[in-house]
């Protein structure tokens, strides 16, 4: 051994001997939170998570992320509501993540580079019967077929798509991304039968292992007009289903929209574009009450739709409507007045709600109906053993996404029925509120909005609307996320620790682990995490 | 994926997300990557050490030392005062030193680095770059004559300052670093003008400046990429080279251990404590303000002004804080562009980053 300094009479050591872990009585812990978004989707995406392949530019992985739960990107990325946005933290900040865009961007990605699904691997030999060829039948089927199912789907139309096709119109859905989503579907191996009408669930509920009933609600709801004989009187549903036969529908000169929700504000803004000098939406509450989604209402303005509140259709007759105002009393009804006035229309479109055609399954032993709908238990079952229901027909609010929701839900309901198991829904963690964000080191970034084409070019034709983001603006909309609750790799924790009790093992999420030799339980990884990704947790004993 | 998006996107989208706020970031390109983000870094002071938790002097000394280490690329010697950040680190016999380190006494590091600068100019090492460090007693009181003379001779050595406000080591005295207010053992909160009394003081990074020494600059633990750039800069420089970092304390401060850098984030953002750089005695960058906050958001994280809150609130007092704050905002420029002072680093971060919100 080397001598000693004077008056040294121990070797020199490292403090690494020093274990000041045992200061602790918390110890931080990586977590998944909920993000807002995914808790917000109707369908079960991943927002966060695909956002973030995306934000690395890596939009294959983006896609397949997203598709794992929504077969349809392109088409959510135009129609969906986005109540991802609606809920998403960095509303709080500045604006929320133009999530709808950049899925949009993936989508016409995905279509562009021709990226198909994946087949599985294995196939369960069990066959299922999917009645209806709308959003949630086809997710339905996509995710069956996922699981390694066979299925089948029949609809009495020519071509599949439900409401996405016969409901939404082209403006704000254009038919070729539309196909191009469903034919991916019938790539995976899943067999259409269309222009088929299912007469009787009986005999198919014998020949398939499972049947999952999607027929939606198309029926318009008819209310009581008093009308001269002259009158022309259509209901929206059949005018918007007839705009993708050979025969347009005939209105004339000036049409009135009777209603106020999505439907009546697509029928009014079809009218126009099939040339309609004057497209007037009647509806008896106010603005501020129409079921109808704002920025559908702020578009169907700006192409010089005029809406009229507080009104209701008292009389029809050859060229001319009756209307009555009426006012809202304390409790926000809708009260007449007896105060009416006369409007010019050469047609009355009724926009007044949808119903579903519950002629299959009326008087099926077993199946029981409710206002309208049917009743399904939690796991989307109706009371006959092996018949699930989903989408319009099934009580639930009514939009294209709730209906690919319940068609994912339902497949996996299915899957585990088929092989005698009970569907558990996996355990919901905790929600990423804004609260638990640092949004300091977020950099300061306005939301990139969609461009619209202008107005006076929108009119007479049926091109879309509103245009995508280009592939540097959605990046750019995707690295405006926050990561609610689930790390993305920004180091934070790595570089605040006062005692190196955190090792980067890589780059990328999670790629860190604390050092519990040495961590002191100081929490400032914790406090300084910008998207509330770590959690004290008590130390045991 | 196809490769003209992946090359696309990375050469010309310039918003990183968290950007460089964040320690470091996925999205950013290695070379504006921190030191501390990088898993192979130096660790100059390793685990084990025995500072508090969320010891704000532990965390601004491995940054700037890990910052200086690669400025020197590996060849750089520490003289430290005595002060927590030698109490800690070196309990005999171990040490959490992995570089080449010195103590000797409280009051004697700047001369003691001056003698080790001197030494391997007489060996004819300008390689080995020379680091004193310590805390604001050992900088501002005991070792400020030392200090001062090696300011004057421009000795070839890079001092960093920890300063946590008082002698914390010895449990939490005033020190010529403490601001008005303050509770500490000696400046108790008792009496008509409880706390440390207004009117003393010294601004030491000024006086460095009025030495006209090459460079001087202040930073904080909450602005990693800021501190690095710094010392980075300053290791750019021969002759004599000052920065002052503030380094909460959560023991003497009273604040939480979590807090730690939301205390000096929170001292920035009130304008209480300016961050900037100097050359030759003029300021020549500012870091702006991005999220000001009023100085009760800065004193209410900490029991040291408890006082000024409880049992009332005494108005007085904080708005002479405030108006310490407002006039640093006003000196140094902190809210917006002033005349000819460029830009600090934040400001210059924001156009590195702004490109993509067009
Ligand atoms: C000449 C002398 N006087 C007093 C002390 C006792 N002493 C040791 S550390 C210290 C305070 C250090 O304060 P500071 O420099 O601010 O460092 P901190 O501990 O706050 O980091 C004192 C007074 C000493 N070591 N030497
Ligand atoms: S007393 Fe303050 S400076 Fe000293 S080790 Fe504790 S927290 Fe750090
Ligand atoms: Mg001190």
């Amino acid at each position: 051994m080397r001598e000693k300094p004077f008056a040294i009479t121990l070797d020199v050591g490292s403090s690494l001997a020093n274990h000041t872990g045992t200061w602790r009585t918390e110890r931080p812990t990586y977590v998944h939170l909920m993000p807002p978004c995914n808790n917000a989707c109707p369908a079960g995406e991943n927002v966060q998570a695909w956002l973030y392949e995306a934000e690395e530019g890596n939009y294959e992985q983006a896609w397949r992320a997203l598709t794992a739960d929504n077969p349809f990107p392109a088409i959510m990325g135009r129609i969906c509501y986005h109540p991802c946005q609606t809920a998403c933290n960095r509303a709080e900040l500045d604006e929320a993540v133009g999530i709808n865009a950049v899925e949009r961007f993936l989508g016409d990605e995905a279509i562009a580079q021709g990226w198909r699904f994946h087949q599985s691997e294995t196939l369960s030999g069990k066959h299922v019967l999917v009645i209806g060829a709308g959003p949630s039948g086809l997710s339905a089927a996509y995710h069956l077929r996922r699981l390694g199912h066979e299925v089948t789907i029949r609809d009495l139309a020519p071509l599949a798509g439900g409401m996405m096709r016969f409901g939404i119109p082209s403006y704000r859905l254009p038919r070729g991304v539309l196909a191009d989503e469903i034919r991916r579907i019938e790539d995976m191996g899943v067999t259409f039968e269309l222009g088929q009408r299912v007469e009787s669930l009986e005999e198919p509920l014998d020949a398939f292992d499972a049947v999952f009933l999607a027929v939606g609600a198309q029926l318009g709801k008819r209310a009581y007009v008093p009308a001269g004989e002259a009158a022309k009187i259509v209901d929206a549903v059949t005018m918007l289903h007839d705009m993708e036969g050979e025969e347009k529908p005939q209105l004339g000169r000036r049409v009135v929209v009777y209603g106020g929700g999505n439907t009546a504000i697509d029928a009014a803004r079809t009218a126009k574009r099939l040339g309609a000098e004057e497209a007037i939406i009647v509806y008896r509450r106010t603005r501020d009450r129409m079921p109808a989604h704002d920025s559908e209402v702020r578009e169907a303005e700006e192409e010089g739709i005029l809406l009229k509140w507080l009104s209701t259709v008292q009389h029809a007759d050859a060229g001319k409507l009756v209307i009555e105002k009426m006012e809202l009393d304390e409790s926000g009804f809708p009260q007449p007045t007896g105060e009416t006035e006369e409007l010019e229309a050469d047609s009355l479109v009724l926009a007044l709600g949808q119903e579903t055609d519950l002629s299959l399954v009326e008087g099926l032993e077993g199946v029981e109906i409710e206002g309208g709908v049917v009743k399904v238990d939690e796991r989307m079952m109706t009371g006959r053993a092996g018949l699930f229901a989903g989408g319009d027909m099934v009580p639930a609010e009514r939009t294209v996404t709730v209906a690919v929701g319940h068609g994912k839900q339902a497949a996996r309901c299915i899957d585990s029925w088929l092989r005698g198991e009970e569907f558990v829904h996996p355990e919901r963690p905790a929600l990423a509120t804004y609260d638990r964000l640092t949004t300091w080191y977020y950099s300061d970034a306005p939301h990139k909005a969609r461009p619209l084409i202008e107005p006076a070019r929108r009119q007479g034709t049926f091109d879309e609307v509103v245009q995508g983001l280009d592939e540097r603006s959605a990046m750019y909309e995707a690295r405006r996320c926050m990561s609610c609750g689930n790390c993305f790799g920004c180091d934070n924790c790595f570089g605040v620790c006062p005692d190196n009790a955190v090792k980067k093992l890589g780059t990328g999420a999670y790629m860190y682990e604390f050092d519990y030799d040495f961590c002191k339980g100081c929490g400032l990884c914790v406090e300084e995490c910008p998207s509330g990704s770590i959690l004290m947790v008590p130390e045991e004993g | 994926m196809t490769q003209t998006h992946e090359s696309a996107a990375h050469d010309h989208l310039k918003f990183y997300q968290v950007g460089s706020f964040a320690i470091g970031n996925r999205l950013l390109p290695l070379e504006v990557r921190s030191v501390q983000a990088d898993p192979e870094r130096n660790n100059a002071i390793t685990s084990g050490h025995r500072a508090c938790q969320g010891c704000g002097e532990a965390l601004g000394a491995r940054y700037a030392v890990d910052a200086a280490f690669r400025a020197a690329q590996g060849k750089l010697v520490a003289v430290n005062a005595t002060g927590c950040l030698e109490v800690f680190s070196t309990p005999y016999p171990e040490t959490s030193w992995r570089i080449a380190w010195l103590h000797s006494l409280f009051g004697n590091a700047p001369a003691v680095a001056s003698g080790v600068a001197a030494a391997y100019k007489a060996m004819g090492r300008d390689d080995i770059r020379v680091l004193g460090q310590g805390g604001d007693g050992g900088t501002v009181d005991i070792g400020f004559g030392a200090l001062s003379g090696m300011f004057e001779r421009n000795d070839d050595v890079l001092y960093v300052c920890y300063d946590n406000e008082g002698y914390m080591n010895t449990g939490v005295q005033r020190s010529g670093a403490t601001p008005p207010a303050a509770r500490t053992m000696t400046t108790q909160a008792v009496g008509e003008a409880p706390g440390n009394p207004f009117g003393m003081g010294k601004d030491v990074p000024r006086i460095a400046m009025a030495h006209e020494i090459p460079y001087v600059a202040t930073a904080t633990v909450a602005d990693l990429h800021d501190l690095e750039a710094k010392v980075t800069r300053a290791m750019e420089f021969r002759g004599a080279r000052y920065i002052h970092v503030l380094v909460p304390c959560p023991l003497g401060w009273g604040s939480s251990s979590h807090d730690t850098i939301k205390v000096a984030r929170a001292a920035t953002q009130s304008g209480l404590f300016p961050v900037f750089e100097a050359e030759r005695g003029d300021v020549t960058a500012v870091s702006r303000i991005r999220k000001r906050v009023p100085v009760e958001d800065y004193l209410r994280l900490q029991k040291r002004f408890a006082h000024l809150f409880t049992p009332e609130r005494d108005e007085e007092v904080l708005a002479k804080l405030q108006a310490r704050a407002d006039r640093n905002i006003a000196r140094y420029g902190l809210l917006g562009p002033d005349g000819d002072i460029e830009e600090g680093i934040a400001a210059r971060r924001d156009e590195l980053e702004g490109e993509g919100a067009q």
